[in-house]
């Protein structure tokens, strides 16, 4: 029976897995999103820790505590952990073949969300505490 | 055959045998262009930046921790260590936030003109070094001052 070809591709290449999984659009749009919102963020972070040279915890404190800086922060935080574990998986997925890739994938993820949880948690102490 | 993509390395010479196609050169034989080298470096500053951001982590729980934990943060950031550490840090935050909008500057087709291309990867690196001398031009400032 000769089927007509609507795929130039062999069955077998298909069947094989290789080829896109049909979800990396999602994962390149969201990285672009996060390295535009940390433009101005990290910019923001930069310009605030160089007010906060040198000064003493209750003055960091007090600053973290203030809603908007509070605020930035938590978006710091959850863009720069989210960014980070985006990047590093492309990076694995160029140089680790294997199930070890999945390890350190997965690996990074919760890496990174235990830091963000912490991190976020940090700052939710110091906002609560300011008010 | 350790990977199934080496299926496609597999071809028959002209007399018959099975031989194994060769891999075009890589990195190796090629000089080094500045384009490459702003490109291998966005991903090893982001790499950097990664690993970087357990200062951050340090830095705000710490703060939420008390007085005690925070001087420790900042004895460490004003140790030669720390100090070096933060160079490096501001360094690497600089190149990825300047090479990473020249990215998004790409994402929407623009800069890819071929004339543009080394130019611009200097001016990356000139925009890193600059406001990475700003920010600890300030630094020194504020902490001698």
């Amino acid at each position: 029976m000769a089927e007509k070809i609507t795929v130039m591709r062999s069955q077998l290449g298909r069947a094989r897995g290789l080829g896109s999984a049909k979800a990396g659009a999602e994962h390149w749009g969201v990285t672009r999103i996060s390295a535009t919102a940390l433009v101005p963020l990290s910019l923001w972070f930069v310009w605030s820790a160089l007010g906060l040279l040198g000064a003493p915890q209750p003055a960091v404190a007090a600053w973290a505590g203030h809603p908007l800086n509070a605020a930035l922060l938590l978006a710091l935080i959850f863009l720069t952990f989210h960014h980070a574990q985006a990047g590093l998986q492309v990076v694995y997925e160029d140089y680790i073949k294997g199930t070890s890739r999945a390890a350190a994938i997965l690996g990074t993820k919760a890496v990174a969300l235990l830091l963000g949880l912490m991190s976020s948690l940090a700052v939710l102490k110091l906002f609560l505490a300011a008010h | 055959m350790s990977d199934i993509r080496d299926a496609q390395f597999v071809a028959k010479a002209t007399d018959g045998t099975v031989v194994r196609r060769p891999l075009s050169p890589h990195l190796g034989i090629y000089r080094w262009e500045i384009t490459m080298v702003s490109s291998i470096l966005n991903r090893i500053t982001g790499i950097a930046l990664s690993v970087g951001s357990l200062v951050l982590v340090w830095w705000l729980l710490a703060a939420a921790a008390g007085p005690q934990s925070f001087a420790l943060v900042q004895e460490f950031l004003i140790s030669p260590l720390g100090l070096l550490v933060m160079l490096g840090w501001t360094a690497a935050l600089f190149f990825h936030l300047f090479a990473g909008i020249r990215h998004l500057a790409w994402d929407v087709g623009i800069g890819f003109a071929k004339p543009g291309l080394n130019p611009v990867s200097w001016l990356v690196l000139a925009a890193t070094a600059v406001a990475t001398i700003l920010v600890w031009a300030v630094t020194y400032a504020r902490l001698e001052g």
